[in-house]
C-alpha cells in the first residue's frame, strides 16, 4: 500500500528495520532521536541551519529500488521492494525523509566511519578533562567513550593553538578543544543576527575569531557556550567555578520579562552557580538572554532583606505577623501588589485584600525596552497572572496617582505593598509618611524603610509556583535552593493572616490547595493543577483579556494582536 | 535422628585435687616470662609500614615543585564520606603554571570524615592525592583536623612523576607549530 | 617505763609500719610488673622523676624497671578528687578503708623477722615478743574483714553489698581449717622438752634443722590455700571479682579512700608471706638443715638475718602474684564447696594424722 493511500499525510521510512511513519521531509537526526535511538552529532542543531560540517552523524542509506527502463518498483522474489543501498554513508543531518527510505544506524559501516571521525577529532585535542568545565556534559567525552576506538594511535606532535582568547565579555575560547562544528557562528548569525563569528586559516589551523574589530557582545553570547558540544567555548562567569556533575538542575521560569522563558536553575548545596535555558519550542526554543543568566545573583544582593521587623526593630516571624494582623482592621486599607509574583501569590493576595475589604488594588506596570527576540517590554513576568486570579481588571499603569490622591484625601490610611516600591511608583515619601505601611518583599527599598511591618519574602529560586507569560502561557517554577535562614514562605504567611481575618479559609500553604481553590474559582483554570502541568506548561485560553492593550511588541514566538499593535503606535 | 551420648572420662584422683594442673598452669606462666616481650615502645619505635598502605591522603608536587592538583573534583565527587571540599580558581596567566589554568584555590580534607578508602587516589587523573604512610593524627579541636591546603602539600612532599604531562604541554606551547 | 623506752618502740614501731606500706607500694609495681612479663608485655616503664631519671644508666634502667610508679600511684591516689556518693552511710563509709587498714599493718607487731645475737643469746627482733602471738594474729587479721563488710553495707549499693557478704561467708569459711592447719605445727615445736607456747619465735628457732614445710608437707598446703583465702587474693577474690561484681566492696570509693584498700590487700599479702615464712619456710635460717647460728654476732648477722627472711617474704609475694596471673576465679558455691566439704576435714584429717605420729614419737 503506497503513503498517498493512507491519507495521513505521513510516509514510512524504516529504521535499523523497524518502519516508522513520520512527516515527509523530516530531519533525520530528528527522526531518530524521537524513536529513542540516537544519531551522535556535534555540529547539527535543532533550531540551526544545517552545516553538515562534522561527519560524526554518518550512516547507510537505502532507498528502494526503481526500473530505470520503466520506473516501476523493483521486487525482491517474495514481493517486498528491492532496496538499493548507497554505496557510501551519508551524513544524517543534511537528509531528509523520503517515502520508503531505509536507514542504518548500527551496520559495521557506520561504526568504522564513527571511530574514524572520533579518532580524527582527537588527534588535535588537548586532553585536558580535568581543567575544562565542559568535562560531564561534554560530546567529545560521551562519544568517545559510546563510539571511539578507546585508544590514540596519533603519536606526532599536537597542534598548539591559543588557549584563553576572550571572544566578549561573557565568552572564552579555548582554540586547542574546538571540533569546528560551527554551531556558534551560526548563532550568531541566524538567531542572534549580530554575525561576529568566523573561522580563518586552513586544516588543522582553522581558528574560530571574531571578525577584526569586533566582539562576540550581544545579549545573547551565552547561548554559544551552552550549544557548543566541546568545552571550547565557555562562560567566564561560570567558568571553574563547579563541576557540573555536583550541579541540581530545578526547572525555573526566568522573570527578566513576560516571555516567560524556560530555565534550568543549577545548584549545589544551597548556592546557584548559573541558569541555563530549558528547551520549549513554543516559548523560547533553547535560548534565553546573558541578562537573564545573572539574576540569580540578587538572592545574594546586600539589600536582600533576611529578618523580619516591627516598627524598625527586628522580631521573630511569628510576632510580625501578628502585628500585620492588626493593620488588617483598619476600614481604610489598600493592597499594592507586583506583577513579579507567582499566580499563587496573587491569589491569596487578592483573597486577603477581600476580606480586608480592600478600598482599591494596585499593580505597578514596568515598562522597559524590548529586543524583539526573547525580551519584552513588559518587565513584569506575571501582569497576566495578576489579571487572571482577579486582582486587577485593567492594565497596569507605571505610576498610581489615584492612590496618591486617595492618600491626600484620607481615605487610605493602611496600605500593604508587596515587592514594589511606591516611591518608583509616584507616592511621595510625604505621602507615605501619612500611611501605615506593611511591606512584604525580598529586597529593601524605600518604602520597605518607610514601612511599619517589613515580611521578607522569598525569590523566585526559593520557591515555587507559577507565571502566565504574554501568550498566556501557564508555566511551573520549582524551588532551586532553600530560602535564608528562618525565612517563612509568602504563601505561609499570606494563608495564615487569610485564616485570622476569614477564619474558614482553610490551610492554603502550599501550591496544591491553591490550585485546588484556583481550578474551582478561575473558569480558564478549570481542570489545571500544580503537579500536573507540563514542564511546557499549559496554553490558557486569553480571550476574556484580548481587548486590553497590552505593551508588548513582537517577540521571538508571539505576535501581538494587530489592535494593539496599533493602539501602541 | 540417633544420640549419641558421650560420657566424660572421671577424674583421676589427682585430678581432682587439681594440683598438677594448678603446677603445670604454673610453669607455662613461669616460662611466659622468660619469652622476650612483643610490646612495640610505639612512639619511639615505629612499625614497619607495608608496601601499598593507605594512610593519610596527602596532596603531592611534581619534581618541579609545581603543585600537581587541577581541582577537576573527581575525588570530592568519588568520596563516600563526603570528606574532601575543593574551591578551585584559576591560575595567573603568568608565571610557570600559566598553562596548566586551574589549580586548588582552596582544598580541605576533614579527617575526622575520611575512611582511608584511596577512592580519592584511584580517582585522581594527575596522581596528585596519594594515601601515604603517616597514620596518626591528632590535634586539640575539630576545626584543627579539617587539613587545609597547606597542611596537605606539607604531608604530602613531592614524589617522581612518570608523565610530566603539563611539562610536555608546556614545551609544547612554547615550540609552538610551525604554521 | 621510761621515756626513752617508749619514744625506742614508737620509733620502732613507725619504721615496721612504714616499711610495711613500702612493702606493699612495691608489692604492687611488682604486680604489674609480672603480669606484664606472664602476659609478653613491658609493664610500666615510662614513669621517671625529673633528676634521678636522668642519671645516664642507674635512672634509665630505674625508669624503665618503673621503680618511680609508685610514687606517681600513690600521688595520683592522694591527689585525686575523693568523690563521696549521696546514698552511702557517711560514718561507716569513711570507718570501712581504716578497718581494713589497720588489721594488716597491726599483725606485723608481733611478727619476728630476723634475730640478732648478743653474747650468745639468740633474741628476736619483733616489736613484741608475744607468748600467744599466732593467736594474736588470727585474731587481729580477722578484723580485717570488717573493713570489707562495712565497706559492703555502708555504700548502700548492689556491687559492694555482693562483695561484703561474699568476702565474710568466705573468711568464716576459711579461717577455721586455717587454725585447724598449723596445729600440727604447734604440737610439733611444743613438743616434749621444746615448750615453746604459741610464740612465732620458738616456732623459727625450732625449724634449725627441717622446715616445717618439708616434715608437714599437708598443713603448710592447707595453711597456703588459706591464706589466699583470707587475703582475698584470685582465685579466691569473691569481694572484688571485676568482672562480676565491677569492683565488689570498694566499688563506691576512689581517691585515697580507695588507696587505703588497695595498700590493705597488699599489706595482707605480705604479713600473710611473713608468717608462711616463720611457720613453714624457716624464717631467717638460710637453708632447710642450715641454721642461723652460723652468723655473725651483732648487727652484722642481724642485718643478714632479716635479708634471708625478706628474700623468703619476696619469693612468696612473687608466687601470690604468680598464681594471680596463672589461675581462673572460683565460683562463689565451688569456693564455699571447697573450704567446707575439703580443706575443713582434709585440716582435722591431717591434724589427727599428727597427732598420732607425735603419739608415737614421743611414745
Amino acid at each position: 500500500m503506497s503513503d498517498e493511500q493512507k491519507g495521513d499525510g505521513l510516509i514510512s521510512v524504516f529504521i535499523d528495520g523497524n518502519e516508522v511513519r513520520c512527516k515527509p521531509g523530516t530531519n533525520l537526526v530528528d527522526l531518530v532521536d524521537s524513536v529513542g535511538k540516537e544519531i551522535p552529532h556535534y555540529c547539527y542543531h535543532p533550531k540551526l541551519s544545517v552545516s553538515g560540517n562534522c561527519r560524526m552523524c554518518l550512516v547507510e542509506l537505502g532507498m528502494p529500488g526503481k526500473d530505470r527502463a520503466t520506473g516501476k518498483p523493483m521486487l525482491n522474489n517474495d514481493g517486498t521492494p528491492k532496496v538499493m543501498f548507497f554505496p557510501n554513508p551519508a551524513i544524517a543531518c543534511g537528509t531528509r525523509t523520503s517515502p520508503g527510505m531505509r536507514i542504518r544506524t548500527q551496520s559495521e559501516m557506520v561504526k568504522k566511519c564513527r571511530e574514524g571521525v572520533m579518532e580524527f577529532l582527537l588527534i588535535n585535542h588537548p586532553l585536558d578533562c580535568p581543567i575544562c568545565d565542559q568535562a560531564g556534559e561534554c560530546r567529545l567525552q560521551e562519544f568517545s567513550t559510546e563510539y571511539g576506538k578507546g585508544y590514540s594511535r596519533f603519536i606526532e606532535q599536537k597542534v598548539v593553538k591559543p588557549k584563553r582568547t576572550v571572544l566578549g565579555p561573557r565568552v572564552m575560547l579555548d582554540d586547542e578543544r574546538c571540533v569546528l562544528c560551527s554551531r556558534c557562528i551560526r548563532f550568531c548569525k541566524e538567531v542572534a543576527d549580530d554575525d561576529v563569528l568566523g573561522f580563518v586559516d586552513r586544516g588543522s589551523y582553522s581558528t574560530l575569531t571574531c571578525y577584526p574589530g569586533k566582539q562576540l557582545e550581544n545579549n545573547y553570547s551565552l547561548n554559544t557556550v551552552d550549544i557548543c558540544p566541546v568545552g571550547a567555548l565557555t562562560s567566564l562567569d561560570f567558568r571553574f567555578k563547579m563541576r557540573v556533575w555536583f550541579l541540581k538542575e530545578t526547572p525555573s521560569i526566568c522573570t527578566e520579562s513576560s516571555v516567560g522563558v524556560n530555565t534550568m536553575v543549577a545548584s549545589r548545596e544551597g548556592k546557584i552557580y548559573r541558569i541555563t535555558p530549558r528547551r520549549n519550542d513554543e516559548v523560547n526554543d533553547t535560548w534565553m538572554s546573558d541578562s537573564g543568566r545573572i539574576l540569580y545573583k540578587e538572592i545574594e544582593d546586600e539589600n536582600r532583606l533576611t529578618g523580619y521587623a516591627s516598627q524598625g526593630a527586628f522580631s521573630p516571624p511569628d510576632a510580625a505577623i501578628l502585628q500585620v494582623q492588626k493593620y488588617f482592621e483598619s476600614e481604610k486599607i489598600a493592597f499594592v501588589g507586583s506583577g513579579g509574583n507567582s499566580v499563587e501569590e496573587l491569589y491569596l493576595f487578592n483573597r486577603l485584600s477581600r476580606a480586608a475589604k480592600s478600598v482599591g488594588n494596585y499593580l505597578v506596570s514596568h515598562i522597559q525596552e524590548g529586543d524583539e527576540l526573547l525580551i519584552s517590554n513588559d518587565a513584569n513576568p506575571n501582569t497576566r497572572g495578576a489579571l487572571s486570579v482577579g486582582f486587577i481588571e485593567s492594565l497596569p499603569e507605571t505610576e498610581l496617582p489615584d492612590l496618591a490622591s486617595r492618600i491626600d484625601s484620607g481615605d487610605v490610611d493602611t496600605v500593604i505593598v508587596y515587592n514594589e516600591d511606591l516611591i518608583v511608583a509616584g507616592i511621595s515619601s510625604e505621602q507615605l509618611a501619612k500611611v501605615d505601611i506593611v511591606y512584604f518583599g525580598t529586597h529593601s527599598n524605600a518604602t520597605s524603610e518607610a514601612a511599619s511591618v517589613v515580611v521578607p519574602t522569598l525569590s523566585v529560586f526559593e520557591k515555587a509556583g507559577t507565571f502566565i507569560n504574554q501568550q498566556f502561557r501557564l508555566q511551573k517554577f520549582l524551588q532551586a535552593v532553600p530560602g535564608p535562614d528562618g525565612l517563612i514562605d509568602d504563601l505561609v504567611s499570606f494563608s495564615q493572616l487569610l485564616n485570622h481575618v476569614e477564619p474558614d479559609s482553610g490551610p492554603l500553604e502550599t501550591v496544591e490547595p491553591i490550585w485546588a481553590e484556583l481550578s474551582k474559582e478561575v473558569s480558564q483554570f478549570n481542570d489545571l493543577s500544580f503537579n500536573t502541568l507540563s514542564p511546557e506548561g499549559a496554553q490558557l485560553d486569553g480571550a476574556a483579556f484580548q481587548h486590553l492593550p497590552f505593551c508588548e511588541g513582537k517577540t521571538l514566538h508571539y505576535e501581538p494582536a494587530a489592535e494593539t499593535v496599533e493602539a501602541g503606535t | 535422628m540417633a544420640i549419641k551420648e558421650l560420657k566424660r572420662k572421671p577424674l583421676t584422683f589427682a585430678e581432682k585435687t587439681y594440683l598438677p594442673q594448678i603446677a603445670s598452669g604454673l610453669i607455662i606462666t613461669l616460662k611466659n616470662i622468660f619469652r622476650p616481650t612483643i610490646t612495640l615502645q610505639y612512639p619511639e619505635e615505629r612499625p614497619e609500614i607495608p608496601e601499598g598502605y593507605r594512610g593519610v591522603p596527602t596532596l603531592v608536587k611534581d619534581p618541579n615543585g609545581r603543585e600537581k592538583c587541577v581541582s577537576c573534583q573527581l575525588c570530592e565527587f568519588v568520596c563516600p564520606p563526603k570528606a574532601i571540599r575543593i574551591i578551585p580558581g584559576e591560575l595567573d596567566e603568568e608565571g610557570d603554571s600559566a598553562h596548566v589554568e586551574k589549580g586548588p584555590k582552596e582544598f580541605e580534607i576533614d579527617m575526622l570524615r575520611c575512611i582511608y578508602c584511596g577512592y580519592c587516589q584511584e580517582v585522581c587523573p594527575e596522581e596528585a592525592i596519594w594515601l601515604q604512610d603517616e597514620f596518626s593524627l591528632s590535634g586539640y579541636t575539630r576545626e584543627e583536623l579539617i587539613y587545609q591546603k597547606d597542611k596537605l602539600y606539607e604531608l604530602g612532599g613531592t614524589l617522581p612523576d612518570n608523565h610530566f604531562k603539563w611539562d610536555k604541554k608546556k614545551s609544547a606551547e612554547e615550540a609552538g607549530n610551525p604554521h | 617505763m621510761e621515756t626513752v623506752d617508749i619514744i625506742w618502740i614508737i620509733t620502732k614501731a613507725v619504721i615496721v609500719a612504714v616499711a610495711l606500706l613500702s612493702f606493699s607500694n612495691l608489692a604492687v609495681l611488682a604486680e604489674r610488673k609480672v603480669s606484664s612479663w606472664i602476659q609478653g608485655r613491658v609493664g610500666p616503664n615510662r614513669t621517671s622523676i625529673p633528676l634521678i631519671g636522668s642519671i645516664p644508666v642507674i635512672g634509665t634502667a630505674m625508669t624503665r624497671l618503673g621503680l618511680f610508679q609508685p610514687v606517681a600511684d600513690g600521688l595520683k591516689l592522694l591527689l585525686k578528687e575523693d568523690p563521696v556518693p549521696d546514698h552511702v552511710n557517711k560514718f561507716y563509709f569513711f570507718l570501712a578503708p581504716v578497718a581494713a587498714m589497720m588489721p594488716a599493718v597491726t599483725t606485723i607487731a608481733v611478727l619476728p623477722f630476723g634475730q640478732i645475737i648478743s653474747d650468745g643469746v639468740v633474741v628476736p627482733i619483733v616489736l613484741a615478743d608475744l607468748d600467744i602471738g599466732i593467736l594474736f594474729i588470727f585474731a587481729v587479721s580477722s578484723l580485717g574483714v570488717y573493713g570489707m563488710i562495712l565497706a559492703g553495707w555502708a555504700s548502700n549499693s548492689k556491687y559492694p553489698f555482693l562483695g561484703g557478704i561474699r568476702s565474710s561467708a568466705q573468711m568464716i569459711s576459711y579461717e577455721l581449717s586455717m587454725g585447724l592447719s598449723i596445729l600440727p605445727i604447734f604440737m610439733w615445736a611444743n613438743a616434749p622438752g621444746a615448750d615453746s607456747g604459741l610464740n612465732l619465735f620458738s616456732v623459727v628457732q625450732h625449724q634449725q634443722g627441717v622446715w616445717g614445710v618439708i616434715f608437714m608437707p599437708g598443713s603448710a598446703l592447707l595453711f597456703l590455700v588459706s591464706i589466699f583465702a583470707e587475703t582475698n587474693r584470685l582465685p579466691f577474690d569473691m569481694a572484688e571479682s571485676e568482672s562480676e561484681l565491677v569492683a565488689g566492696f570498694n566499688t563506691e570509693y576512689g581517691s585515697f579512700k580507695f588507696g587505703l584498700f588497695f595498700a590493705a590487700e597488699y599489706a595482707h599479702i605480705i604479713v600473710g608471706s611473713g608468717v608462711f615464712t616463720a611457720l613453714f619456710l624457716g624464717g631467717w635460717h638460710p637453708l632447710p638443715f642450715l641454721s642461723a647460728d652460723l652468723l655473725p654476732d651483732g648487727l652484722l648477722g642481724a642485718a643478714f638475718s632479716i635479708g634471708i627472711f625478706l628474700f623468703k617474704v619476696c619469693c612468696m609475694v612473687f608466687f601470690f602474684i604468680w598464681i594471680r596471673w596463672t589461675l581462673p576465679r572460683f565460683r562463689y558455691d565451688q569456693i564455699m564447696k571447697l573450704g567446707w566439704t575439703m580443706m575443713l576435714p582434709l585440716a582435722i584429717v591431717n591434724l589427727v594424722v599428727y597427732a598420732i605420729i607425735f603419739a608415737f614419737i614421743d611414745g
